[in-house]
């Protein structure tokens, strides 16, 4: 018998808001334990939570990016059970009325376009950091209540290149959207995966394993194929599975039990007395619409129509925001997209490689890329020394026509002088001379690369091989 | 002694602003009071003596420099759920000992801009769940009428701390009558207002969807000056309305006539065993404002009778989760464990009265996946006809004339045994709070056995004035309020 797997992915994003989900303390991440705390997020008596409305609108863009319908009317309940992560032992959240509902993403995975659809987007606030020393445990309440969206897709994927593809499109159009930095080592984006395998052709799901609270992709990957292999096996073998929660051992690269259904949480869900529902009209809706950036997808389509770019150069520049974001600043000060892109794509990329800094960090600005263009456009510079001026401002800094003045980049056109040199070459190369009037036209290159050599690369090649072919001509 | 301590707000910022005496004066006098008094009736959980002294003379050095307020220099007991910043705040629970609040409750925050004077802590209903005070963990509060009864609850300090003239006035909080009944059963005045009229921020939560701060005093015109003060939007508390707070104590005049008023008297408020005393008493009253002009009509709350049942399944459940957070790990009582679990159990087990317990235990199981349809989701709908049913009478009367209890107080100790019949004693003040609306009680009368009697005066929402509009007519017109127990 043959058996597939289905997954859903619950997704945890923690938003770029500047103050928690229910306080007025901002979030720092690596700030020294428990200086960013209130009462409030702190539990203390008496505290009451104040919603953030920037959040509101966080999860509402979010929602709009990936299609869903906007609640006009959602409200907040309590989530109860007890852990030292969750000062007040109940977490806020939305049960039955969320945000966002619906919604899908289109994926490519493997060349092949295919949609996920969600169930839902809901907004929460984050629970505490908790550490485990020897005989002790300790908590941080740092990111406790700070905004968190859970983004709920529906049990509509069957590999694990499925939803690795559907993590990088989330995680991408969330960082597009300004949603969130989507920063995995900051725990900015978590994912509880669920996965049930079943005999191909039968219609209900099979039992549901629930795996926990995972921030890397590639422990997700890993946990998805070990449980499809460990569930199919299972099967095979006549066995049946459990539904229950597990955790990963990434030493290990396995899964493990934690908890069975019977000893599942009741969490005793509840409307929340101490906030009011949240109300959004149509017009605000349309409102947050109107502001949503452009998305990859829509980047992609315009570099190829309207800067004429290939759909190569259009897909490297927009996979990362930073680079493309970077990209649009340049554009606004040239109009030679395909130079733009070519540096970015060469220059750009193979010197951050050997950095551990981002675009943005450069000191070659997007300012400074377009003056470079600009110089090779006129001529003042051939395309090599733009590069040479590139590599130099990347590693030194500098401005670019300085650079070109002090280390005398200037192209030489100045006919005197380019004959002068012609006139030298063809002098003392008589058999390249021969072979042109022969008829081997490309003996040419060879006296050009020798005049190039005589002015020392400053030559402007265009008029070089104009002047050549003129005085070799004539002999003709 | 100089007798300021049996002095009004009103009397004494009269006194105040003409020189008559000092803010010193009366926290001494009153501090007086407390040394020879509270011996006896227990009002006090902490007397901040030398704060209250120097908020005193901070308040004499304001008025010398022309600031006016009514509550200047006024002393004020503070129910002990109510965080007043570098205070203990215990709830009357052991499970906050050593705990230390941090911040100022918002109505806190609004007494010290006035410049009133914190005087102290009072005792309550452990984290207020009772009607008799006697569920407090830290100690015993008597009657100031009879020492042998209790003094109502849960607010049954901050009620007879205010009789006992160990106060001028008090905070207290109501989530299911307890200011009214505290005030009625120690013979003062007490208010509970709309839901949202006054922030709870800082409030030590009961059942968020019911819990009211409000004032308890010796006249209604000096809780139409507390709620003043405590009234008005604040943006820490998301459930507290943005509305016009009325100068309530200006609309308070010598007039007294209610001449164009509609009072509504429900036939399901006189209820089966009511004391008979208690009923004649409210009877009289309501004879009493008809004479002052007031038309009086019978009207219905036909769902009042399931307020009872709906509020211990709200209650409990917004209880249960509100009181979840006292479990050792960030302030208070800890008792260690080999791990969180044991940690909770053991700290919860040792911290909480059983009282509060059995309300945890009832809250948790009505909210219990297979019980939520059939309990909390239930009680919600029944608290919506229950709200209904308010909003139908006040389409034909401006307020409503009721008891606060079917009986005077009882003896300490009478009902401690049962506390299902304690529940029934709050069954004509919980529907109010289900509904929302607002409510006072006032001394109207004595039992045979020499304890009070009060009258419940029951508003629409918002209609806070109204209410205490009858109140200060009524009790313009009568002298029950000038009655003092002797200690």
């Amino acid at each position: 018998m043959k058996y597939e797997a289905t997954i859903g992915l619950e997704t945890h994003i923690m938003q770029k808001t500047a103050s928690k989900m229910f306080c007025a303390c901002e979030y720092e991440y690596g700030a020294a334990p428990n200086t960013h705390v209130c009462p409030v997020c702190l539990g203390y008596p008496g505290a009451l939570p104040m919603m953030n409305e920037k959040a509101i609108e966080l999860c509402c863009k979010a929602g709009l990016l990936l299609d869903c319908e906007i609640n006009s009317h959602s409200k907040w309940d309590r989530k109860n059970y007890f852990y030292p992560d969750m000062a007040k032992n109940y977490q806020i959240t939305q049960a039955d009325e969320p945000l966002c509902l619906g919604g899908h993403l289109e994926v490519d995975v493997n060349g092949e376009l295919k949609t996920f659809t969600l169930e839902r987007i809901h907004q929460e606030e984050n629970a505490a950091k908790n550490t485990h020393v020897a005989g002790a445990s300790l908590v941080d309440y740092n990111r406790a209540g700070t905004a968190l969206m859970e983004i709920v897709s529906n049990p509509c994927m069957h590999s694990s290149e499925d939803a690795l593809a559907y993590l990088a499109s989330l995680k991408q159009i969330m960082e597009y959207g300004e949603i969130s930095d989507c920063n995995p080592e900051k725990g900015q984006i978590r994912s509880d995966v669920n996965v049930s395998v079943r005999p191909v052709g039968q219609k209900e799901l099979g039992s549901k394993v629930e795996i926990k609270n995972m921030n890397s992709f590639a422990f997700i990957q890993q946990a998805i194929e070990y449980e499809i292999d460990r569930q199919t096996s299972l099967l095979e073998s006549g066995g049946a599975i459990v539904q229950e929660t597990r955790g990963f051992d990434s030493d290990r690269g396995e899964t493990f039990s934690q908890r069975t259904k019977e000893n599942a949480h009741d969490y005793r869900y509840f409307p929340e007395p101490d906030l009011m529902p949240v109300k959004i009209s149509t017009e605000q809706v349309e409102l947050w619409r109107s502001e949503l950036p452009e998305l990859p997808v829509q980047r992609r389509t315009r570099y190829v129509n309207e800067l004429g770019l290939p759909e190569y150069d259009a897909g490297v520049l927009t996979a990362d925001k930073a680079t493309s974001d970077w990209f649009e600043r340049a554009m606004q000060h040239t109009k030679n997209a395909k130079a733009a892109s070519n540096f970015v794509m060469g220059e750009m990329m193979r010197l951050l490689s050997e950095q551990d800094f981002s675009i943005s960090e450069s000191k070659v600005t997007p300012e400074k890329l377009a003056e470079i263009i600009a110089l090779i456009d006129a001529k003042t510079i051939s395309t090599g020394a733009g590069k040479q001026v590139f590599e130099i401002i990347f590693n030194e800094g500098g401005e670019p026509k300085k650079i070109v003045e002090e280390k005398g980049m200037t192209q030489v056109s100045d006919d005197s002088a380019l004959e002068s040199w012609a006139d030298d070459a063809i002098a003392a190369n008589p058999r390249p001379v021969e072979e042109y009037k022969a008829g081997n036209t490309a003996s040419i290159n060879f006296l050009m690369g020798q005049v190039m050599k005589a002015s020392r690369g400053k030559a402007n090649p265009g008029a070089v091989m104009q002047v050549l072919k003129k005085k070799l001509d004539a002999f003709c | 002694m100089d007798d300021l301590h049996k002095l009004t707000i009103t009397e004494l910022s009269e006194k105040l602003a003409a020189g008559g005496c000092t803010s010193v004066g009366i926290v001494k006098d009153v501090l007086a009071v407390i040394d020879a008094n509270d011996g006896k009736v227990g009002a006090y959980l902490t007397v901040d003596r030398d704060s209250a002294l120097e908020q005193a003379r901070a308040a004499d050095v304001a008025r010398a420099a022309g600031v006016t307020s009514p509550l200047l220099g006024i002393p004020i007991a503070i129910k002990d759920l109510l965080n007043v910043k570098g205070q203990p705040c215990t709830c009357s629970s052991k499970i906050l000992e050593g705990y230390i609040a941090p911040y100022d409750a918002t109505v806190i925050a609004k007494l010290r801009e006035v410049g009133a004077v914190l005087l102290g802590r009072v005792n309550m209903d452990e984290f207020a769940m009772g009607s008799s005070t006697e569920n407090s963990a830290l100690g015993k509060t008597h009657n100031p009428w009879n020492l042998g009864h209790v003094p109502g609850g849960s607010s049954g300090g901050s009620a007879a701390c205010v009789v006992a003239d160990e106060a001028i006035a008090s905070l207290g909080s109501d989530t299911g009558g307890s200011i009214r009944q505290p005030a009625a059963f120690c013979g003062c005045v007490g208010v509970k207002p709309t839901y949202g009229r006054v922030s709870r921020y800082g409030l030590t939560a009961f059942a968020s969807s019911l819990d009211q701060i409000g004032p308890l005093t010796k006249t209604v015109k000096d809780s139409a000056i507390l709620l003043e003060t405590l009234c008005g939007h604040d943006k820490l508390d998301s459930s507290s309305i943005e509305m016009d707070v009325p100068t309530f104590s200006e609309n308070l005049t010598s007039d007294t006539s209610l001449v164009g008023m509609k009072l509504g008297l429900p036939k399901e408020y006189f209820v089966k065993g009511m004391d008979s005393e208690v009923e004649k008493a409210v009877r009289d009253a309501v004879e009493h404002c008809k004479s002052l002009g007031a038309e009086i009509i019978d009207v219905s709350l036909p769902h009042s009778k399931y307020a009872i049942a709906v509020y211990y399944i709200i209650a409990t459940a917004e209880a249960s989760a509100n009181l979840a957070r006292f479990d050792g790990i960030r302030y208070g009582l800890r008792i260690d464990g080999k791990d969180p679990l044991e940690l909770y159990k053991k700290t919860r087990a040792a911290g909480f009265g059983s009282e509060v317990k059995r309300r945890i235990i009832l809250g948790t199981y009505v909210l219990s996946s297979g019980y939520y349809d059939a309990y909390y989701k239930r009680a919600q709908k029944v608290r919506t006809l229950i709200r209904n049913d308010f909003t139908e009478v006040f389409k034909q009367c401006d307020a409503i004339l009721a008891p606060v209890t079917p009986t005077p107080a009882y003896k300490l100790g009478e009902k401690t045994n049962d506390p299902l019949e304690m529940y029934l004693d709050d069954i004509l003040t919980t529907p109010t709070n289900l509904a929302g609306n607002c409510a006072l009680s006032l001394p109207c009368g004595f039992s045979s056995g020499g304890l009070p009697i009060g009258l419940q005066i029951i508003g629409d929402s918002f209609d806070e004035q109204t209410i205490l509009k009858v109140g200060h007519a009524y009790e313009q017109t009568t002298k029950w309020h000038k009655q003092k127990p002797e200690l």
